[in-house]
């Protein structure tokens, strides 16, 4: 398994270092809560639905709360308040908050402990609902079986969650394990989930609870028929981190993007409000056996891939601290790196080879999620789909968990059906012929690999203690990562977070929390 | 490779002058068959393409075939008919860019871009203005005599020409990645909207770029460049820089 003569005394310094960065920000995450937060603790005790303009009702409910000036004692308390006080459903009470004809914060307060013990069955049905989909999933995984890691992921993204549906099938019947629907552009920066099918959108497909139910539906379908469980893969990132989160629990989603730190830097949303997003989406993922991927690589997209190589792995260690503080354990965590030098560098694919050998030696449980290039494709498919096998031949020969196959259309368009039938041709074709090689590779003592992968591991170490001094905000205040600079104050979405009162719950944290034993373990 | 005509009226080479071999590959929404592969090559038929051959063909999985296809072009072009827009002729280097400015402009520049609208994609305004530009080229940033501002992605139109209004702009730069369904032609129609409203039109250079805009599309939507895949920072230097020396110069003309 080791094969760089990596120093594990720098890699122990590294994540003891990644630890406290976890931590300093944790006592933060603690004290505050958001908008979409308090939406995910309704929509969990079952608010579900829109009212005449579209609105969802978890948007009504908390919006009421916050007009009424009663948001620091949470959406809990008063959604639990005013069901304890008129005997009524939290839908029935959302749809009343919604037409205006009940004001929350306005009905007479019972205590806090009361209304909570008064939740706890319907706190426990929500999250029996989660147990149960995780233990449907490992049950179909049990009797259908799965393909082999690296896993084949592929995206849809025709905006048509019905064309969506006939392009996932085809490609899972191609041979692909894991199906992403791509989001819609800029529904990260929407500050609520929208409702229902959707069969128009750019770039993408709306992530919405009922799209993810009918994907759901096409995956199991195909997935009896080719004998192998298919999973789906969506995003929870962007303003609606937990609901997101949610929604994917409950329709058995298997894996989802979930990283703070690639939406602070790529999509300018505000990192005091990400980072609190962030702890209670992956309480949520972690529970629910959904793996997370994280967002590293794309630092490389706008960062050079060989001079910038320590940020992702410096990005990962921190990652894996924030999940395992969150409860999820590390076979849940698809850490992200990048096949992104450019390839007309001498020896360029002994240094991605060192990056991925590395990521695989210091994270051994972790499914790591490996992209293709993009920055140097070109639009010269032929060298395209030669690029798209080295990187999967970098894959093989490191054992990644994650293969986001890499189309030789990329910087052209979406993928159509048969760019994706290539893609998966050249990974099948790859990874069949090459299976066992990781088991017969060695690398040479002091060579140009491990020499490589030392000198990443010395830089990221390095990193990271600078970042343990000044906290990871003030970090990346000064563009340390991906060369993009954010302020603590700037980006979108500050105004949803909030200070919680002394009395605050959110009950679903207690039960969903895994010990970081049970997460290690 | 020496030809014995001199003629202007060409058509594909394969490994023959005038052999007119081109490859293509698609799909077919219909089951894989024999009767599928004829329908690819009587496609390829009408298509132009004489002695059509499927050399390939595949299931994809939903009852659509896959085929690659060789076949002789019937049509030809001539060459010596096209005309074809240009930004530049030739762009300056880093340098040059820097030198010009200083002789011919004798100030500071300033240029703000963008990737605008629901576009949130900021890899190509990124590789032309940030500091460190793209594959060895050096982006905006770090040009001597070019003040250099990136709004980033998913900037309004409206915010872009507030912006360019403050800082007193000299060019605009919007870059637009996602192209599906063609959601860049109203947003970059737009902008320029706006600017004649505005009457700030004629007094700023405005350039498009990304990998599926061309000159021709940007000069038609009111732009004075656009700039596609392959464009480095020096390229749009050159072009901006120039066109503020032509425009400096004739409104110096009407003066006098």
């Amino acid at each position: 398994m080791h094969k760089l003569n990596l120093d594990f005394n720098k890699v122990a310094e590294a994540r003891s270092a990644a630890k406290n960065i976890a931590v300093q920000t944790q006592a933060f995450i603690d004290a505050h809560s958001t908008v979409t937060i308090e939406r995910t603790i309704v929509r969990l005790l079952g608010v579900d639905g829109i009212d005449a303009y579209e609105r969802p009702l978890p948007n009504a409910v908390v919006e009421d709360i916050l007009q009424g000036g009663g948001m620091t004692d949470g959406a809990a308390y008063w959604l639990g308040n005013a069901m304890y006080t008129r005997g009524e459903s939290a839908q029935t009470i959302a749809e009343a908050v919604a037409e205006g004809t009940l004001h929350l914060t306005a009905l007479p307060k019972t205590s806090p402990e009361k209304i909570y013990a008064f939740l706890e069955p319907y706190v426990l049905e929500a999250v029996e609902r989660i147990r149960n989909r995780r233990i449907e999933r490992e049950k179909l995984i049990e009797t259908l079986g799965e393909g082999s890691k690296p896993y084949l992921y592929v995206i849809v993204a025709t905006g048509n969650i019905y064309e969506d549906m006939l392009q996932a099938q085809a490609a899972a019947r191609q041979g692909a394990d894991i199906i992403a629907v791509i989001r819609t552009t800029a529904q990260s920066l929407l500050d609520y989930v929208p409702y229902g099918a959707t069969t128009e959108g750019f770039g993408g497909t709306y992530a919405t609870q009922e799209n993810f139910k009918l994907m759901r539906k096409a995956l199991d379908e195909v997935g009896e028929e080719v004998h192998r469980y298919i999973r789906l893969c969506n995003y929870c990132s962007g303003l609606c981190m937990p609901e997101i989160a949610a929604m994917g629990a409950l329709e058995r989603l298997d894996v989802m993007l979930n990283d703070a730190l690639y939406g602070i830097l790529f999509r300018d949303i505000n990192m005091q409000r990400t980072l609190v997003d962030q702890f209670f989406s992956r309480v949520i993922n972690g529970f629910a056996g959904i793996i997370i991927n994280t967002g590293e690589d794309n630092y490389l997209t706008t960062s050079d891939a060989i001079e910038e190589a320590h940020t992702v792995l410096a990005s990962q260690f921190i990652n894996e601290q924030f999940a395992l503080l969150a409860g999820l354990p590390p076979a849940q965590m698809g850490l992200g790196h990048a096949f992104e030098m450019n390839p007309d560098v001498e020896d360029g694919f002994l240094m991605e080879l060192a990056q991925a050998q590395m990521a695989r030696e210091i994270f051994p449980e972790a499914p790591l999620k490996y992209m293709p290039p993009t920055k140097y494709m070109t639009g010269d498919i032929f060298k395209g789909h030669i690029q798209d096998a080295m990187f999967n031949m970098a894959s093989i020969m490191t054992g990644q968990g994650i293969q986001l196959l890499g189309m030789l259309t990329e910087a052209i368009h979406t993928p159509l059906l048969h760019d994706r039938a290539l893609s998966i041709a050249n990974a099948k074709y790859i990874f069949n012929n090459m299976r066992h090689i990781s088991e017969e590779i060695e690398f040479k003592q002091g060579g140009r690999v491990q020499s490589r992968a030392n000198l990443v591991l010395d830089e990221a170490t390095k990193l990271l203690k600078e970042i343990e001094g000044m906290g990871i905000i003030e970090t990346i205040e000064q563009g340390k990562f991906a060369d993009v600079t954010r302020k603590r104050d700037g980006g979108k979405g500050l105004e949803g977070v909030f200070e919680k009162s002394s009395s605050y719950d959110n009950p679903f944290i207690k039960h969903m929390l895994q010990t970081e034993k049970e997460a290690i373990s | 490779m020496k030809t014995t005509q001199e003629t202007t009226i060409i058509k594909p080479y394969g490994d023959t002058l005038n052999d007119g071999m081109m490859q293509l590959s698609f799909t077919l929404p219909i089951p894989i068959s024999e009767t599928a592969k004829e329908a690819a090559r009587q496609l390829a038929d009408q298509m132009g393409l004489d002695e059509a051959q499927v050399v390939h063909a595949s299931d994809l999985g939903v009852g659509y075939t896959f085929f690659v296809v060789y076949g002789r072009c019937r049509y030809t072009v001539d060459v010596s008919t096209i005309k074809v827009s240009k930004v530049t002729e030739k762009s300056m280097t880093h340098d040059e860019v820097e030198d010009y400015i200083a002789d011919h402009l004798k100030r500071t520049i300033t240029i703000v871009g963008a990737c605008t609208g629901t576009d949130a994609h900021t890899v190509g305004i990124d590789a032309i203005m940030n500091m460190k530009g793209f594959d060895g080229h050096y982006g905006l940033e770090r040009y001597k005599g070019i003040n250099a501002i990136n709004l980033g992605a998913q900037v309004p139109n409206e915010v872009l020409i507030a912006k360019a209004v403050e800082s007193h702009a000299d060019a605009i730069l919007v870059s637009q990645i996602v192209t599906q369904k063609d959601v860049h032609i109203p947003n970059l129609t737009q902008l320029i909207e706006l600017l004649e409203t505005e009457g700030l039109r004629d007094k700023i250079v405005v350039c498009a770029g990304g990998p599926r805009i061309s000159n021709e599309l940007a000069k038609e939507l009111g732009y004075d460049a656009g700039f596609g895949s392959g464009t480095f920072a020096e390229d749009v230097a050159t072009f901006i820089v120039e066109k503020i020396a032509s425009a400096e110069g004739a409104s110096d003309n009407i003066a006098r």
